[in-house]
């Protein structure tokens, strides 16, 4: 069995949620790092492999993205995956999320997985989205936000299926998919490891190919902003609620006698 | 092309809320475009009558499919056939978890573009606009389409409910024929409620605890809050604390999980992830601790407290006690 777990490099939480105070927007420079959600989806290749139920002769790390989301590659090796795969090229600049699935979807294609597996969201944007849209692309059924994912191997020739969990609009669903499929898992579904030294150090000599578009079958027409079939065209303010009152809490019983008036003003107690 | 095509959730013989905004706010939206809005209902013996209500929200015609319940696939392929069809111009769907998959499916399906998290949507020069907020809600990005076919995907109770009239659907029962792949995935079992029932959406003052809490036992901090805030106070918790089995589903705020406008939400160890966002801002007071003074959640209180709830909680409950008991 062969898995390709899609991952991606996004703005480190830690500094993502600065404002910047001259425009009051999101300020999204500095440090970048692996989407804290895909190590959720590594976590369970390698829950998989360790499962023993298939054996997984691979674990294939997927991205698109700038020179450098190499970065998000490297920590993805040093969380267990064997090698990985850079779909990189001025072309894809700009992609909406649509045009993003349908590049990644051609790179998976020539990777031939047996089991897709992403984190249930990105850090910067996009929700629940790309592997729904990877999933067309490939004609492989799919299920977004699992938080319990085992594999089931028939006996006889019949292909792996998984049976899947996770909580949609009325309660849990239990869900049987076939392989192959396209899994995007929740957060809930496990508890990343911490890399070792050793992996992190190793990290750069696993085999990494970069691939431009003229590697793949994609239409160049179909990626990039030019490609991109939704079109940002212009932004505004959302109206504002007054910012509230926040106290930093350095004499707890201070604080409390702080909420307390804050309620009792309100009439909330 | 004017029309609009919405997809109407259902479950248990009632349409989602969310479905509802949907087809109210795309019979808004086709009046301003000069079109029509029309919805696919897809499931095991939808009744006629069922199917026929969705006209008090403005839906002109329904298209009912036969077809397995709870699945984004199947639903691709009755949309993108009808969008074959009948050439609508824009698909629109409810906030909700089977609204993403479906829509950004159909999206990869006929080549369209999607806007997702959309929370307001208007005609301008006869196209649609799409309105998202970004960043943290901090901006509002607009989006228009230079597809065929446009998809909106609404966020969670974005799309406004209008007032149902008396009008009724026409109902067509449509044939389609699902794609491979789409029947590759079964529901096992749907809608199962993992653990008790517990009410929230009556009480005045809810206690919502989150990931912050740090593990199931410190969810005990939350329910003496509770206590402490007496008759009117309830406990709720986040998708992750439900996930983890510390709450019970019924008790979970947010995107699949409840919305609610209590008069004193206290979040305990909540980040305030858009998902939980949207299922608690209509709070009349929002009064949030957490460690982390960058969590999104102190962006939309009215009292934020950066500080360890482990010392807060329990002297906030106790204060609590000793002025209900004085």
């Amino acid at each position: 069995m062969k898995i390709c777990v899609l991952v991606k490099e996004v703005p480190d939480a830690a500094v993502r949620k600065r404002i910047d105070p001259a425009t009051g927007r999101m300020d999204r420079s500095g440090e970048r790092t692996l989407n804290p959600y895909d190590t959720h989806a590594i976590e369970a290749a390698m829950a998989i492999r360790e499962g023993g139920v298939v054996e997984v002769e691979e674990i294939v790390a997927v991205t698109m993205g700038p020179e450098g989301a190499v970065r998000a590659l490297h920590k993805a090796v040093s969380l267990g995956v064997d090698r990985s795969l850079h779909l990189c090229d001025d072309g894809l600049a700009g992609s909406d999320v649509a045009a993003t699935g349908y590049a990644l979807a051609a790179a998976l294609r020539r990777e031939a997985p047996d089991l897709v597996l992403l984190g249930q969201q990105s850090d910067d944007g996009e929700c629940y989205t790309v592997g729904a849209i990877v999933a067309d692309h490939l004609a492989m059924p799919s299920l977004t936000q699992v938080i319990k994912l085992d594999v089931e191997q028939p006996s006889g020739d019949a292909p792996a299926r998984l049976r899947c969990e996770r909580q949609a609009e009325y309660g849990y669903d239990t869900v049987e998919v076939e392989l192959p499929a396209v899994v995007s898992v929740g957060d809930a579904i496990n508890e990343p490891r911490y890399p070792s030294l050793k992996a992190i150090m190793g990290a750069k000599k696993k085999p990494l190919e970069v691939l431009g578009l003229g590697a793949l079958e994609i239409d160049p027409a179909r990626v990039g902003a030019e490609g991109s079939a939704a079109r940002w065209t212009g932004s505004k303010e959302p109206p504002r609620k007054p910012p509230g009152t926040i106290i930093e809490d350095e004499d707890t019983d201070a604080t409390v006698a702080q909420i307390v008036a804050w309620l009792d003003e309100r009439k909330l107690i | 092309m004017a029309d609009i095509l919405v997809y109407a959730l259902h479950y248990e013989g009632a349409f989602n809320r969310n479905s509802l905004g949907a087809v109210s706010e795309g019979a808004k939206l086709a009046a301003e475009l000069g079109g029509e809005v029309h919805a696919v209902v897809l499931g095991e013996r939808v009744s006629d009558e069922l199917c026929a209500s969705l006209g008090g929200y403005g839906a002109r015609t329904v298209y009912r499919v036969e077809g397995p319940e709870g699945l984004a696939q199947p639903v691709v392929d009755a949309m993108a056939q009808l969008v074959r069809a009948h050439g609508f111009g824009y698909a629109l769907f409810g906030g909700g978890l089977l609204g993403f998959e479906i829509g950004a499916g159909l999206a990869a399906r006929l080549g369209a573009g999607v806007a997702m998290e959309v929370t307001a949507v208007r005609a301008q020069d006869g196209r649609v606009v799409a309105e998202r907020p970004i960043l943290g809600d901090s901006a509002i990005s607009e989006i228009s389409y230079r597809s065929e076919l446009g998809i909106v995907i609404g966020r969670l109770n974005a799309l406004e409910l209008a007032d149902p009239s008396r009008n009724e659907a026409a109902v067509t029962d449509v044939e389609v024929e699902f794609s491979e792949f789409s029947t590759r995935a079964r529901m096992l079992r749907r809608g199962e409620q993992r653990g008790e029932d517990v009410d929230i959406e009556g009480a005045d003052i809810l206690v919502a605890g989150g990931r912050g809490l740090g593990k199931a036992e410190s969810f005990e901090l939350c329910t003496e809050l509770a206590k402490a805030f007496g008759p009117g106070s309830a406990v709720a918790a986040t998708r992750a604390v439900v996930d983890a089995g510390w709450y019970p589903y019924a008790g979970q705020i947010g995107q699949t999980g409840k919305t609610v406008s209590p008069k004193l939400y206290f979040a305990a160890g909540i980040s305030g992830a858009i998902q939980h966002k949207v299922g608690m801002q209509g709070s009349e007071n929002i009064v949030a601790v957490n460690k982390d003074a960058n969590a999104p959640i102190f962006e939309f209180s009215d009292l934020g407290i950066v500080g360890d709830l482990n010392r807060i909680l329990p002297k906030l409950s106790a204060a609590l006690r000793a002025r209900r008991e004085g």
